[in-house]
């Protein structure tokens, strides 16, 4: 995990390169799209679960859920709903989706750790990106800064990465668990972490991962890292700012993992719950 | 009707500035000492203290290092405390945020009391009551920064035009909260639009389409006042309905980018979706057709319903070519591009913050921003429109102006009977076009 001082782009925060090992987990193909995200902004199929859930890992009332609120203003920003990522969700909003998903489904489902999300953006390769350190190819796999035209994509549209997933690099940078701070890296130094997970306890900055359809392409590398910000809030008119939605953050998404092994319901929650936002 | 003012377009401003030669600036920085604040402390007072007022403090107290929020009003105390403590959150480390608690007024006579003790004031309640708090503060010579919109009747519209000519009269500064006219992008586009980038304007779409608002649901042991009150969104003396209290955004800007206000107004409108017990009197879509002077059309659509397209943006064809706000793009007839706004997420300032750092800029400097009279015609515009899609009928900018509509009771206290009552089983009367007036 990271990457070394002598590789080509590498940021100071991406070192030491460090040996994590992951417990067996999935993850989604794609970032959580609109259709998706609406229904739980929505809320309107909660009704259905109580004809039953498929799954068995999560006994949980949905009405018990708490939802995001409305936005005030298009949150989309005209680049499109119907196929493309959703954006401009807090961290908390993203949570609170897996842990409605996991209340309709029955299966838990979460963000994926910092971790996790490295391991299976480079799906086994150890090069800049999951299709090697030539940053000309990206083109073909990932939308960025140079071949974006300003706006998001519709999921799935590039080449997927060694594993099947499609859009790791660039289209919309992915909401993790961890929080950012300096000396994660630092303590993983010459020994093997297992499942390491950097559980914040403020609310900025998070770890944001793949970066976006606004950034370089050096800011799409599997190891590149982002910080959230209070900024990200900036154009919110109201105060209290809004929990759900970052008004100045139109280049963050995210995607699900649920791992092979569900956790107990005290774990599932605390998943959950790991947010003190103001 | 052709008294539309330019004061927000850059173009116009920096024609002003060149022309300001010196002869100009001995009077203006006489004038300041008349009239401006200098250097000296700014009390302000928040009036509605909602999440967006809370929201305006800020601006405010982040506007200039020299004001002090100095008394809140609002009509519960549970909204003005935990507005208050939001507000001191947001600057936790930076400033102590302090409101004496004898200034810290609740209900609905509130108003004068935390007016009187300010220089500057906040006028952010539900909009109905906006035209009257507007008067006062004038009356008592405050410098004033209010949101949108500026009434919700015709009665209203014509208190706050007389009050807008009352400011103007005293110098006073007044900003509303119509921030596309601070905002880079739109100053930029309306530039190139009025240079003449796209010819005359002959047709224009503007929407508001999105899910909705919030809902707040009836309580035990609420009063019928207090219950609209909360829920203040679904009836139509506190907000106008959401054709007013959103759509004006964009209705605005067709009337800024054409530089005139619609003769007349037709459309159609009703509730589909959001009719359900706790959605008041409301519509949840309206579609209108504004016509102005010069024969431009321009389509209007809102609509609050989950689950369909979303969209706010303005767009406007004119005998060159178009112009699109959303997107911030000039095209030609045939959709090449001339202009493109350089997308600068975050970089540009915002529109909320320098609505705010302009206003005490200008108190400061001596200056008058006059932001109210078109605030009230573009709000009059809203109305017309509302007024059409509820009778189903046309209704004439004069009508419009002219009418003897008052949705607004006179005085509110809390032994007024709302305007509006729900029958036994809690629903309320819904305008029928074809029946209503208007």
């Amino acid at each position: 995990m990271g990457s070394s001082k002598s590789s080509p782009n590498h940021f100071a925060d991406e070192a030491p390169q460090h040996e994590v090992a992951i417990a067996p987990f999935w993850m989604a193909e794609f970032e959580i799209t609109w259709d998706l995200y609406t229904l739980f902004m929505e809320r309107s199929v909660d009704s259905f679960q109580k004809q039953g859930v498929a799954g068995t890992e999560v006994l949980l009332d949905v009405d018990a859920v708490s939802g995001a609120t409305t936005p005030y203003v298009d949150m989309s920003f005209g680049m499109g709903t119907d196929g493309y990522p959703a954006i401009g969700m807090t961290q908390l909003a993203a949570v609170k989706f897996c842990e409605w998903l996991s209340a309709m489904t029955g299966n838990f489902y979460r963000l994926p750790t910092e971790a996790e999300w490295e391991y299976a953006c480079r799906a086994g390769t150890t090069t800049a990106y999951s299709f090697g350190d030539d940053p000309t190819q990206l083109d073909d796999y990932a939308w960025f800064e140079a071949n974006a035209n300003a706006a998001y994509h519709p999921v799935g549209e590039k080449k997927p990465n060694p594993w099947g997933l499609y859009d790791m690099h660039g289209n919309v940078a992915e909401w993790t668990l961890d929080a950012y701070a300096i000396s994660t890296y630092q303590a993983r130094k010459g020994k093997t972490t297992d499942n390491p997970f950097e559980v914040p306890t403020q609310t900025y900055p998070r770890i944001v991962r793949g970066g976006s359809w606004m950034d370089a392409p050096r800011h799409l590398r599997s190891a590149a890292r982002r910080a959230s910000n209070k900024k990200w809030k900036q154009r919110d008119p109201q105060i209290p700012k809004s929990l759900w939605w970052h008004t100045d953050a139109p280049f963050v998404g995210f995607r699900v993992v649920r791992p092979a092994t569900s956790p107990s319901p005290d774990a599932q929650k605390r998943f959950w719950n790991y947010n003190t936002q103001k | 009707m052709n008294t539309f003012k330019e004061e927000n377009s850059r173009r116009v401003f920096i024609k002003t500035s060149a022309l300001a030669t010196g002869a100009m600036f001995a009077p203006m920085s006489m004038n300041a000492m008349v009239h401006g604040f200098g250097e000296k402390k700014l009390k302000l007072a928040l009036v509605g203290c909602g999440g967006r007022g809370s929201g305006a403090a800020v601006q405010a107290l982040t506007a200039d290092p020299n004001v002090e929020l100095v008394a809140m009003a609002d009509a519960f105390a549970d909204r003005l405390e935990s507005s208050l403590k939001a507000i001191q959150e947001h600057f936790e480390g930076e400033k102590t945020i302090k409101v004496k608690e004898k200034n810290r007024f609740v209900g609905f006579d509130a108003y004068k009391k935390a007016i009187d003790k300010a220089d500057v004031v906040i006028l952010t309640t539900p909009p109905g009551f906006r035209p009257y708090h507007f008067e006062y503060a004038i009356a008592q010579d405050k410098h004033v920064f209010m949101e949108k919109p500026v009434a919700t009747d015709p009665a209203g519209i014509r208190k706050v035009l007389e009050t807008a000519q009352a400011a103007k009269a005293k110098k006073l500064n007044v900003v509303v909260g119509l921030q596309r006219h601070y905002q880079q992008k739109y100053i930029s586009l309306l530039e190139h639009v009025r240079g003449g980038a796209i010819g005359k304007i002959r047709s224009g779409q503007v929407y508001w389409n999105d899910a909705g608002v919030w809902v707040r649901k009836r309580e035990a042991g609420q009063s019928e006042l207090e219950y609209q009150m909360r829920n203040w969104y679904y009836f139509n003396w506190l907000c106008g309905d959401h054709i007013l209290e959103q759509h004006i955004h964009n209705i605005d800007i067709a009337n800024w980018f054409i530089g005139d206000y619609p003769i007349e107004a037709q459309g159609m409108g009703g509730r589909q979706v959001r009719n359900g017990i706790d959605h008041g009197e409301i519509f949840d879509h309206h579609f209108v057709e504004f016509t102005y002077a010069s024969g431009a059309v321009v389509s209007s659509q809102c609509r609050h319903q989950p689950g369909t397209m979303s969209r706010v943006d303005e767009v406007f064809q004119g005998t060159k070519g178009s112009v699109t706000l959303g997107k911030g793009v000039i095209e030609d007839l045939e959709g090449n591009s001339l202009f493109e706004y350089p997308r600068k997420w975050g970089e540009d300032p915002n529109p909320y913050q320098v609505e705010h750092d302009r206003l005490f800029a200008s108190i400061r400097s001596g200056g008058v921003l006059e932001d109210a009279e078109n605030a009230a015609k573009s709000t009059l515009t809203a109305i017309m429109g509302r007024m059409a899609t509820y009778s189903g009928k046309k209704i004439t900018w004069e009508q419009a102006l002219n009418a003897d509509l008052q949705l607004m009771p006179k005085a509110v206290t809390w032994d007024t009977t709302p305007p509006t009552l729900p029958n036994a089983e809690g629903y309320y009367p819904i305008p029928q076009p074809g029946k209503t007036q208007f």
